[in-house]
């Protein structure tokens, strides 16, 4: 059974209505992540593809409202008409998701913000979770609630926006979200560094956030990934700057000085660089596929200790390190999770292309200590008490 | 008039039992007994409001904190965590009947680790010593709130504090990764740390902002970033506020988010000039100082770039600080704007609204009628990138009856900035101040989801009571669900 409801007003009568059969929903925007996290056990679809648009959008109050199911091409279609963006430039990942077949969809805002989607800048932008002003959305008593406001600097009372940001939709539905925007660099460049080791590029790429030259995306391509790419035959790594031209100009120059000199890509070639890395088109198309958030710099011993247990693992590295792309293509009953967060140590493993049924059995999200569980278990019951949002998405029973 | 949670008699009584049971977890000097002693703690930043605590405490570690509130919780006493004790809003205001907890013995900066920008601090240390602490790298905490030389991490996280460089930089929340922190059942429990988005539920992003209600703050971990190798200021000047105004939406709407960018009403102007003489120009009614940081050829182009926006809307004057001196000069007069308010009147309340950035001109002639209304005289700072107003409204408390009508004034103030799409506070939180007027922005509905965040955190809402919401929440009415005897929400609707 699906439901399409056009209004927030519906999607309360929906939950309301079936709130005493304890009708579980799984609830979708454009679709596109339904492959993304534990699958989802439920009653029936809330399909909220009607509850799309933009509501308002003040550019230079650097302010967006609009509805969850807003494509995000039209979305930033409409931003760069005023020379605007999203900071955190969510990716899309349909290939990704795609290698085993399940998603289609269109990728939206509400799925990148259930998701907390971020692209490379990231790095230095931060994250979707950054971005979010305040929402109207509808929690499990099927109530209407906002919170946040819609201006860009605001403290009133619990900043449940942040909470609403990667809860893949088992808290509450949102209806409708406000978003603070930035300005587009005015243009951007890109510098190759080639034939780094992965622990020398790490390196490199701290070395390179920490000048003042505002380094707005750090990543490294090992061998096969950058010939994947075909960014170079051998090991790249590639820092992204952005400003005004004159500024861009003299801040690779300062890179160059330290780093040594480098290929430099162009504005246009530079984005097309970081889309392939944003929608990791450079990992082996084969296997399961893990992302990785340690600590950055532990990231290169990380990688090594993964590959010694399994050579054919194959990976490559965003945020200077603070974003490992892994694929395992033989892990093994569990996916690799056992060696994978055992070598993890500090940080978070989230499997994220895997077949259903091993998403299914394996913990998808890092595990958590037993206080946090309970805590996260008493934040969930307070927004949905029956459980009916996306049941099983983010753990079992979550 | 200010209604705190009526004083639990049984728990008065029991003081001296309670006081001994302390001093059993935080030996020595650690528990503050007396009455003279615990006055100095009677009120924050916010001194219209005051209130001896029952008794202080100052745990030294983590461990004693979780004692003390796992005895608190079990004895159903109510605790108020302070860190400086530099809140505008009241977020430390101490209750009769309750336990404050000041965390100024933790101090140190346990770890400070450049290849991955990040320090680690205990609550107590400085926002200031943060900064100081990792120059040497060249490196720098960007939230810088004006009392950052005083003010803590911790109390940063309890309030998301902001500063004049967040429109560019963020706020604490932006800029915070980890914590440690403990729950008023005595949990201990780690939220991220040196790595990117921690995965589960954002309780880090409710954290922080939660003015002391959900949990007490252990250690922090935050992002630094590296110091902008140069920064320039311009001064203008504008015949009007409503051209400043303008002049800011333009400098955005091209694309160029300055590192900070101030706006001051001709009262500000005055009072600023008059005390640490900055050279800001007399003949205008509003002064814009925008600051551009980075490289230098970015900065000199931006600089040029504003400098024709300015122009094109009218400024009368148009100065860029050609030397460091000269840039903290520009600057030297809107920090000391309060204190050179302080000096042409006895008392001011400081508000703290953010609105729209198009409304400003509206809400300054709104202020003026409210001006003539009540009597009083408003002098205006704001953070202009950000919509984020500090109204300062002038009153002498000698005088009878003036705090109250500044009172009234400020709340008029605030309203204004809710009619015309705003918020309530942009930076200083809600504490005490603002509470009963949380209705304004949000409903019935919208006030209990936010509680039962609350509940989820503290149940017998023992930890910080009193202040941020209007009314004290009872868990078990909140978590009750409507769903007895068939009556919904929606009773008249079919059952699909």
């Amino acid at each position: 059974m699906t439901f399409r409801p056009s209004s927030a007003r519906e999607v309360a009568e929906i939950v309301a209505a079936g709130a005493a059969d304890k009708r579980a929903l799984e609830i979708v925007a454009g679709g596109s992540k339904r492959g993304f996290g534990r699958p989802v056990r439920a009653d029936a679809t809330l399909d909220l593809s009607q509850l799309a648009g933009i509501v308002n959008y003040e550019a230079p109050e650097l302010v967006l409202t609009a509805r969850p199911s807003t494509p995000l091409a039209e979305l930033e279609d409409v931003l760069r008409e005023k020379g605007q963006m999203l900071a955190f430039a969510p990716p899309k990942w349909r290939e990704l998701l795609g290698s085993h077949g399940t998603p289609t969809g269109v990728p939206t805002l509400g799925g990148a913000l259930a998701c907390n989607l971020s692209g490379p800048r990231r790095v230095r932008a931060g994250a979707a979770r950054d971005f979010i002003l305040g929402f109207s959305a509808v929690n499990g008593r099927g109530e209407i609630f906002k919170a946040g406001g819609k201006v860009v600097k605001n403290v009133t009372g619990f900043d449940l926006s942040k909470l609403m940001v990667g809860s893949f939709g088992t808290l509450a539905i949102l209806t409708e979200v406000t978003l603070k925007v930035m300005p587009r660099p005015e243009t951007e460049c890109t510098l190759l560094l080639h034939g780094l080791s992965d622990a020398k590029a790490v390196d490199v790429m701290a070395r390179a956030l920490n000048t003042p030259h505002d380094v707005f995306g750090a990543a490294h391509l090992p061998e096969a990934a950058a010939r994947r790419s075909r960014v170079g035959d051998g090991p790249v790594t590639a820092l992204r700057l952005e400003g005004p031209a004159p500024s861009v100009a003299f801040r690779v120059g300062e890179i160059e000085k330290l780093f040594g000199a480098g290929d430099r890509l162009d504005a246009e070639a530079s984005a097309r660089f970081w889309d392939e890395v944003a929608e990791v088109r450079a990992l082996l198309p084969e296997g399961v596929v893990w992302r990785l958030c340690p600590t950055p710099s532990f990231s290169p011993r990380l990688v090594e200790t993964i590959q010694q247990i399994l050579p054919g693992a194959e990976a490559f590295y965003d945020w200077g390190g603070g974003l490992v792309w892994l694929s395992l293509p033989e892990a093994g009953a569990d996916a690799g999770a056992g060696f994978v967060r055992a070598a993890l140590q500090d940080g978070h493993a989230t499997l994220m292309v895997a077949p259903e049924f091993l998403r299914e059995t394996v913990d998808v999200f890092q595990p958590v200590p037993r206080a946090l569980a309970a805590l996260e278990a008493r934040v969930k019951q307070n927004f949905d008490p029956l459980g009916l949002f996306n049941p099983g998405r983010m753990r079992k029973g979550v | 008039m200010l209604v705190m949670p009526e004083p639990d008699r049984v728990v008065l009584d029991r003081r001296a039992e309670i006081v001994a049971a302390l001093q059993e977890i935080v030996p020595g000097e650690g528990v503050i007994d007396t009455e003279r002693e615990r006055r100095a703690y009677e009120c924050d930043a916010l001194t219209a409001y005051r209130q001896t605590p029952m008794v202080v405490v100052l745990p030294e570690d983590t461990r004693q904190v979780v004692a003390v509130l796992r005895y608190c919780k079990e004895n159903g006493i109510k605790v108020v965590p302070r860190g400086a004790g530099t809140s505008l809003s009241g977020g430390a205001l101490p209750l009769e009947d309750g336990v404050l907890l000041g965390m100024g013995k933790f101090k140190r900066i346990l770890d400070i680790d450049a290849p991955n920008r990040c320090v680690v601090a205990q609550p107590g240390v400085t926002n200031l010593a943060i900064s100081h602490a990792v120059q040497g790298q060249g490196l720098y905490y960007a939230p810088d709130p004006s009392s950052q030389i005083a003010c803590t991490i911790g109390g940063n996280v309890a309030e998301n504090s902001g500063g004049v460089h967040c429109l560019k930089y963020g706020l604490t929340t932006n800029n915070v990764i980890g914590v440690e922190f403990v729950t008023m059942d005595g949990e201990v429990i780690r939220l991220g740390g040196k790595f990117f988005d921690a995965g589960g539920y954002d309780l880090l992003g409710v954290l922080v902002g939660s003015e002391g209600l959900l949990g007490v703050v252990t250690e922090v971990t935050v992002r630094v970033l590296p110091t902008p190798p140069g920064a320039r200021a311009l001064l203008i000047g504008f015949p009007s506020v409503q051209g400043a105004g303008d002049c800011v939406a333009a400098v955005i709407g091209a694309g160029i988010i300055p590192g900070g960018m101030e706006i001051m009403d001709r009262l500000a102007i005055e009072a600023a000039e008059a005390f640490v003489h900055a050279g800001y120009p007399l003949d205008a009614e509003a002064l814009l100082i925008v600051e551009l940081d980075g490289c230098g050829a970015e900065v000199d182009h931006l600089i040029a770039a504003v400098e024709k926006i300015a122009a094109a809307h009218g400024a009368t004057t148009v100065r860029a600080s050609q030397s460091e001196e000269e840039r903290l000069l520009f600057w030297a007069g809107r920090k000391a704007a309060f204190p050179a308010v302080g000096r042409i009147s006895p008392d001011y309340l400081c508000m703290d609204g953010t609105i729209p950035r198009k409304e400003i001109g509206a809400v300054l002639l709104r202020m003026k009628q409210l001006e003539a209304k009540y009597g009083l005289r408003v002098a205006n700072v704001f953070h202009a990138g950000d919509g984020n107003l500090h109204p300062l409204i002038l009153y002498d408390a000698n005088k009878p009856g003036e705090l109250l009508r500044a009172e009234e004034f400020g709340r008029d103030i605030l309203l204004l900035c809710v009619e015309v799409g705003g918020v309530l506070t942009g930076e200083h939180g809600v504490g005490v101040e603002k509470r009963d007027l949380m209705n304004a922005m949000f409903d019935a509905v919208d006030l209990e989801q936010q509680q039962r965040l609350k509940c989820a955190f503290d149940e017998q809402s023992l930890l910080n009571p009193g202040k941020v919401f209007p009314q004290l929440c009872r868990c078990a009415e909140l978590g009750r669900m409507h769903v007895r005897g068939g009556k919904l929400p929606f009773p008249d609707l079919p059952r699909f």
